[in-house]
């Protein structure tokens, strides 16, 4: 404790201050925290790779005019065709299913979490939503298959009703399944707008739905957009919900009461068969895979500025 | 705003010795002989991103003297306290000119570490910051740092003692230090400072977050601690520099060509002067409660 | 201005037609909220209910089979085990390890660490079933080729949960006040030293939370599973890294396409236990946010 009285001379000193040598341990963790960093990169690097190779060569073996514009989906059969138009289709009916549920019933949640409930109430209600968030999606496909669309069915009051097999049903549920992601980040948005903005509206004689309406989610609207963008994009990726419930025959049709098959449920019916490397069958997934990943990137890159924008303005 | 500190720092107790300035102690008088000075602080100038916090700061620190750095909010004193101990560094784009020696040495030359600069110069913070530990640990973290495996019971008592805190924790030292007060979590940052021994302590507005009669401790424990230790204080409340310290540099906000406010040292002299016979009108204005 | 009457000022005050709109409104608002926990509790009931009759013990000891009497999940409970050991054991230090870069040692100026944190949200956002297309090119087969194993599917999963991992850590670390790091650093701590005993204990319940969250989505995924080949006939428990292997929910998948009820209410019997290990991961991870949240 007493050493200040031993430091008299400037070299002790200097010596005392100086880097004895570089922190070879210092220097050695930061970079393998830097290589953890750069797994991430390294994934996205691999996913673009995995996908590219065997996109290039099926393109060199299917014309892009026939994967894109054809309206027969049999890559498998004897001979097989390449038109990719009928899985497209069946991902947006689908996602439009999904949609219907979860953009209105997202924004209705989310404005009652954001505006209406105590901050008790938010407290019960934000896990329960987290929950929906974290049942798995195999289980969603099976409460389509064997609950709602029997219920459908059993409801269905003109016409003939939904097959076994339908994109209704498998559209409904995914919606439920993707409401509390649209719920949550548009209640993020709707609690970043200033207090102020409200309490201005509210003085002016405004109830609270006007305030809501007219307000606060013009004020959040990049956010909620946001929120409906990842959603869009999670139902197109969705996998396992519509390879249970929506069946895995391509068809080119957009009644949703027929059963259809959606890119991912390809994806994951021709990975179900051992595709050999390098079989036709193999290229396809990559392919079909490539124009997923294209799609789904387009729209988070999109979310994640709206995000971004909305944060500069507020924060 | 230095009238607002001195407002509700003032307690029935220590009203006395603060009003008449007279009173202050003469202890160190311009005509005694200078003490050895520990570190120069040469023309040191600090930017943040290109624009100028601080700028051309010139004076000496000597050894075992409280050394206060006093002006108004942005003038630039904490930051310049910050240069001391090498912490800016810390700070993306903080770039400082000029030179601070310590001892003679550099403490910004080529071959020299900031980490051994901060163990040889503690701080203690504007906010008590105890680490989320027992109050062992907290005084102990230094030691360890530095490798310190042995005799660790000794120094955290030693620690404890100096900062006056040993028999108010002493059976509680495997507690949470987030349990005790404001004034005691600020003098366990002092014992934790201690307990590294450094040369020089640092302090950057110590007490501003603490009531009347922690204040008032604080400073008496300064008092004791110059004795071993040369400290530093950055403080808002013209009154406590009065009181506590030996020195005091009165720094200034200035506004340059493009409209932005950077810092200047105004006045560096024995307290005694500054408070009663200052050179510069600036510094009369401010401490007479003028301005600021 | 001329006064006006009470009753007057109590109809303006009143105004019913505005009342109207607020509560239809509301109304509107916690039904959306209600569609949600409808379908959860009745998706719960219908499990319990359809599952009934096969939760019994023999569901957690037998091994598939194709007689539906004595079928059961055991070789799928101790795979989901095994591929989620690997997923943690891959996932938790480099999660960790990055967050605490981009955190506490990234410049967050530059241009590459941006890019970092930009690719990082967007990977949180790339379909699962991708990750089963990057497993099969490059971990099954091509540059790992490690084949339909337990250790592919673990590393599989690891990368697709690891952004979440890493983002959860990232909040928890910036959680952690300033002022700590300060003083750390101000008693002569070095960056690591700083991290290591003041950051990281401070930050633990936060990143463990996250992580137990980030498992919990690994064990519920199935379908790039699919892909790396976990839907193969499995009558047999993992014994190593290096075993073949199926999981809880691709055995529900299975069991769910075939055409005979007895094989639906198998499903919905495993679709509880895999719900209940689910339930006892975020029961867990939120017994540790309450625990140890901490008050600075």
């Amino acid at each position: 404790m007493e050493a200040t009285e031993m430091r008299t001379t400037e070299d002790l000193q200097m010596k005392q201050l100086m880097v004895v040598r570089p922190r070879y341990g210092e220097l050695l963790i930061q970079a393998l925290l830097g290589l953890c960093a750069i797994v991430s990169i390294v994934t996205t690097v691999g996913i673009v790779l995995a996908l590219v190779e065997p996109s290039i060569e099926f393109f060199s073996e299917v014309s892009l005019k026939e994967f894109f514009t054809g309206v027969n989906w049999a890559p498998l059969f004897n001979p097989p065709s390449f038109g990719v138009i009928p899985l497209i289709t069946g991902t947006l009916v689908t996602t439009f299913w999904a949609l219907a549920v979860c953009l209105p019933f997202g924004l209705g949640a989310a404005t009652y979490l954001s505006e209406y409930a105590s901050p008790r109430t938010r407290s019960i209600l934000k896990p329960v939503l987290e929950v929906l968030a974290g049942i798995p999606t195999v289980v969603y496909g099976f409460f389509a298959l064997t609950f709602v669309t029997p219920l459908l069915q059993d409801i269905w009051l003109v016409g003939e009703g939904p097959g076994v097999f339908n994109a209704l049903s498998a559209g409904l549920v995914m919606g439920v399944m993707i409401l509390p992601t649209i719920a949550s980040l548009s209640e993020d948005a709707m609690s970043a707008v200033p207090g102020g903005l409200r309490e201005g509206a509210l003085a002016l004689g405004s109830n609270k739905a006007q305030v809501s309406t007219r307000v606060v989610i013009p004020a959040a609207l990049s956010g909620i957009v946001a929120g409906f963008v990842l959603g869009v994009s999670r139902a197109v990726g969705e996998t396992m919900i519509v390879l249970v419930a929506a069946g895995s025959t391509p068809n080119l049709s957009l009644n949703p009461l027929e059963a259809m098959q959606t890119m991912t449920g390809f994806i994951a019916s021709a990975g179900l068969g051992d595709q050999p490397t390098g079989s036709i069958g193999f290229k396809t997934i990559f392919a079909v895979g490539a124009a997923l990943f294209a799609i789904t990137f387009v729209m988070n890159m999109f979310s994640i500025r709206l995000v971004r924008k909305y944060r500069e303005v507020y924060e | 705003m230095a009238r607002k500190v001195e407002g509700t720092t003032m307690t029935e107790e220590n009203q006395a010795q603060v009003t008449p300035m007279q009173q202050i102690e003469p202890q160190h008088h311009a005509d005694k002989a200078p003490r050895e000075s520990l570190v120069t602080v040469d023309d040191v100038t600090v930017k943040y991103s290109g624009s100028t916090a601080v700028e051309g700061v010139t004076f000496d620190i000597a050894t075992n003297e409280i050394t206060a750095l006093i002006g108004a909010s942005g003038c630039g004193k904490s930051t310049l306290l910050r240069c001391i101990n090498r912490m800016n560094d810390l700070i993306p784009g903080a770039e400082v000119t000029g030179t601070i020696n310590y001892k003679g040495v550099d403490l910004y030359g080529e071959k020299i570490d900031p980490v051994q600069v901060r163990k040889l110069i503690g701080m203690v913070f504007q906010k008590p910051n105890p680490f989320p530990k027992s109050i062992y640990d907290n005084v102990a973290f230094g030691p360890r740092v530095l490798g310190i495996k042995e005799d660790l019971d000794e120094i955290v008592e030693k620690s404890l003692r100096r900062a006056s805190l040993w028999d108010e924790v002493k059976n509680r030292l495997n507690s949470s230090a987030l349990g005790m007060s404001g004034g005691q979590q600020q003098r366990l940052c002092i014992a934790r400072a201690i307990a590294t021994s450094p040369d020089v302590i640092l302090m950057d507005e110590p007490c501003s977050a603490l009531d009347p009669i922690s204040t008032g401790r604080i400073e008496d424990l300064m008092e004791e601690l110059k004795t071993r230790y040369t400290i530093v204080i950055v403080t808002h409340n013209m009154q406590q520099a009065a009181r506590v310290s030996d020195k005091t540099a009165f720094f200034t906000v200035n506004v340059n060509e493009d409209d932005k406010r950077f810092g200047q040292l105004v006045e560096f002299d024995d307290t005694e002067k500054i408070f009663t016979n200052p050179s510069d009108q600036r510094t009369e204005d401010y401490v007479t409660g003028k301005v600021g | 201005m001329k006064s006006i009457g009470a009753s007057a000022a109590r109809n303006e005050l009143e105004s019913r037609h505005r009342d109207f709109f607020e509560r239809g409104f509301m109304l509107a608002l916690i039904f959306s909220l209600g569609i949600g926990i409808i379908a959860l509790v009745t998706l719960i009931l219908q499990v319990l209910v359809e599952g009934f009759p096969r939760l019994n013990s023999e569901l957690l000891t037998n091994f598939p089979s194709g007689n539906p009497e004595i079928a059961g999940a055991q070789s799928a409970i101790m795979g989901t085990i095994w591929v989620i050991g690997v997923t943690a054991a891959f996932t938790i230090p480099v999660g960790i390890g990055a967050a605490i870069y981009l955190e506490e040692y990234a410049d967050k100026e530059r241009w590459w660490n941006r890019f970092i944190e930009l690719n990082l949200q967007n990977l949180a956002a790339v379909p699962a079933i991708v990750y089963g297309i990057l497993g099969l090119a490059f971990i099954v087969r091509g540059f790992l080729g490690l084949g339909q194993t337990v250790l592919a599917a673990g590393l599989t999963l690891g990368l697709l949960v690891l952004p979440i991992v890493i983002i959860s850590s990232r909040e928890a670390i910036k959680a952690v006040p300033d002022t700590i790091r300060q003083g750390a650093y101000a008693l002569g701590a070095t960056r690591w030293q700083t991290v290591r005993r003041q950051v990281l204990p401070a930050s633990i319940p936060g990143i463990a939370t996250g992580t137990i969250l980030a498992l919990s989505r690994a064990i519920g995924e199935a379908a790039p599973l699919i892909l790396i080949g976990g839907l193969t006939f499995i009558t047999f428990n993992p014994e190593s890294v290096n075993s073949n292997f199926t999981v809880l929910p691709i055995q529900i998948f299975n069991w769910v396409s075939r055409p005979q009820d007895e094989f639906r209410v198998l499903a919905a019997a495993a679709i509880v236990v895999l719900l209940v290990i689910l339930l006892a991961m975020n029961a867990l991870a939120i017994f540790l946010r309450n625990k140890y949240q901490r008050k600075y």
